[in-house]
């Protein structure tokens, strides 16, 4: 195995001679790019990090504390996904103050080191989306599929420790979507059945990413008698990643690295067709028209300007039955005041969150503080992390969604 | 005793009783990481517990939450020793590193999923890419 062949400045790093956070984070990098057999690292011009209070844990917080307490400091603009606890509005979903507390801390860790708590993922739609050929260390899936895919952009999975290392160096190890032959399709699927909503574009990315089933395949699809848009596409590569753990995907004549299907070696593979049998039993799985249900939620991807209008006029003039939480960014937040859809949606009885998903929110102790079993949500992404969780998780449409909030029970 | 060799992997060499699935893992999915059982209704391994184990598994699946999940199972005890896998991704690699746990994957033998039986005693070293079947040959 070839070492990965490093500048003097990462020598330098790597000594421990630009003190311990430097030392920490490359030497990281340097283990994951050794496995994957990564020449050398490459520059990144933003960092994205993943650190919900859920997932990183009191062992986790004290890891980013000590790495403030040394002097970490970021080297290239570094946001954060979404956080896992409202700070304004946690008692009404029963969260804890021990879970506040975490929370607390891991951002002063965070904002320590210069991270902007941007608590979003959709920053593509949002912040500051990457361009095409543009190195970037990308946390949360979703962003990250949808920058490859979408923007041409250039990341792998970047988890919270490995987006933090990158924050700091501002290097990643050069492998897997870095590189061109990476890239390349490797399954091609055909689309028989166009979708129209948004939950049917999750259900054609559920049902690509289970197929393609690993990091490592790259589907091209081919068949769509559209060009879909921002949120579509947003729903799409979610549930994409989330079934397959897919973080690049082709879409032929719409996505940029695949103006013709031989762009990305998609002529010389057999076709696989994506039927509408393969959509409706991926729907079957969660479905339960009739049963009573518990929580509706929007989430997963947190919701664009235009989805927060869209729930807000499905909302007008409605009483709801169960409790509704639609998760923004805090970018959006401001807007969808401005407009009038939290007003809207708040004047029903729902609640609307910003800066947090709910499957990071402590999912778990949520549910079972609130009596929360039967959930239903438009996102393929959020039914297929919860049922994990202890809950049984259904799909609906936005519109069915809304309804079923109203009566009480699925619609 | 059975040798399978594999790509150099991460973390130190560990050694315990696999636990086999022909399925996929993500800690965030699949995982009660309080009562250290896998709690996914669906998972071939729903109900059983994985702690001290080593997991024999296909490929990793879902998000980035495991990679700062694997750091906090190992720091509170109630987490398998090794990880293997056909193929493994980039967010099982990085929460390898982060937690010091050991990760190995493409074995040049086949499907470790069916090299491995449930119950075997292995022995993983993963940056020699070994790993010992010790109770078969």
């Amino acid at each position: 195995m070839a070492e990965i062949a490093l500048t003097g400045e990462e020598l330098a790093m790597q000594a421990g001679e630009m003190g311990w956070p430097l030392s920490w984070a490359i030497n990281h990098q340097l283990q994951v790019g050794r496995m994957f057999d990564a020449p050398d690292l490459v520059a990144v011009s933003q960092a994205h990090m993943m650190a919900d209070p859920e997932a990183v844990g009191e062992a986790g917080a004290q890891f980013m504390e000590d790495l403030a307490r040394y002097g970490a400091r970021v080297r290239v603009p570094t946001i954060t996904d979404p956080r896992g606890v409202d700070l304004a509005s946690y008692h009404p979903l029963g969260q804890t103050e021990e879970m506040a507390g975490l929370e607390r801390r891991i951002i002063a860790a965070c904002t320590g080191m210069g991270i902007l708590m941007t608590n979003t993922c959709v920053n593509y739609q949002t912040i500051m989306p990457p361009v095409m050929g543009e190195h970037v260390a990308y946390g949360d899936t979703g962003v990250v599929i949808y920058s490859n895919s979408v923007c041409g952009a250039r990341s792998n999975f970047e988890g919270g420790p490995s987006a933090l290392a990158a924050s700091l160096t501002g290097r990643t190890p050069r492998y897997g979507l870095h590189l061109d032959e990476n890239r390349r399709a490797t399954r091609r699927f055909v689309v028989a059945e166009q979708p129209r909503e948004l939950t049917d574009w999750g259900v054609l990315g559920a049902v690509v990413g289970e197929r393609a089933g690993s990091y490592w395949q790259v589907p091209v699809i081919e068949g769509l008698e559209m060009v879909p848009n921002s949120d579509q596409l947003k729903h799409l590569g979610a549930a994409m990643a989330s079934y397959g753990s897919t973080p690049l995907f082709h879409l032929v004549g719409i996505t940029p690295e695949a103006r013709r299907l031989s762009d990305v070696g998609g002529d010389r593979l057999e076709p696989e067709t994506v039927s509408a049998g393969m959509m409706n039993a991926l729907r079957s799985r969660f479905g339960a028209t009739g049963e009573k249900v518990d929580v509706v939620v929007f989430a997963a991807p947190q919701l664009s300007i235009v989805e927060m209008q869209q729930v807000a006029a499905l909302c007008r003039g409605r009483t709801m039955a169960v409790s509704l939480i639609v998760c923004t960014s805090p970018q959006v937040y401001p807007d969808a005041v401005r407009h009038g859809f939290v007003n809207t949606i708040e004047a029903s009885g729902g609640m609307v969150l910003q800066g947090t998903c709910f499957y990071n929110q402590f999912a778990r102790e949520i549910g079972e503080a609130n009596g929360w079993k039967r959930l239903l949500s438009n996102s393929a992404k959020i039914v297929n992390i919860l049922g994990g969780y202890g809950y049984e998780p259904a799909l609906a449409s936005m519109e069915q969604c809304v309804a079923s909030a109203v009566a009480g029970e699925i619609r | 005793m059975i040798t399978l060799a594999c790509h150099t992997g991460i973390g130190p060499k560990a050694e315990g009783y696999a636990l086999v699935a022909r399925d996929n893992f993500s800690a965030r999915y699949d995982l009660d990481r309080r009562r250290g059982i896998f709690s996914r209704p669906g998972h071939v391994l729903a109900g059983r517990s994985y702690r001290d184990k080593i997991l024999v598994m296909n490929t990793v699946k879902g998000g980035v939450a495991t990679a700062w999940m694997l750091y906090a199972m190992k720091r509170s005890g109630v987490c398998p020793r090794a990880f293997l896998f056909n193929t493994a991704n980039a967010i099982m690699a990085q929460g390898a590193a982060l937690a010091d746990l050991a990760l190995c994957d493409r074995f040049a033998g086949g499907d470790i999923t069916e090299l491995v039986r449930d119950g075997d005693h292995l022995v993983v070293d993963p940056a020699r890419g070994l790993v010992r079947v010790t109770n078969r040959s």
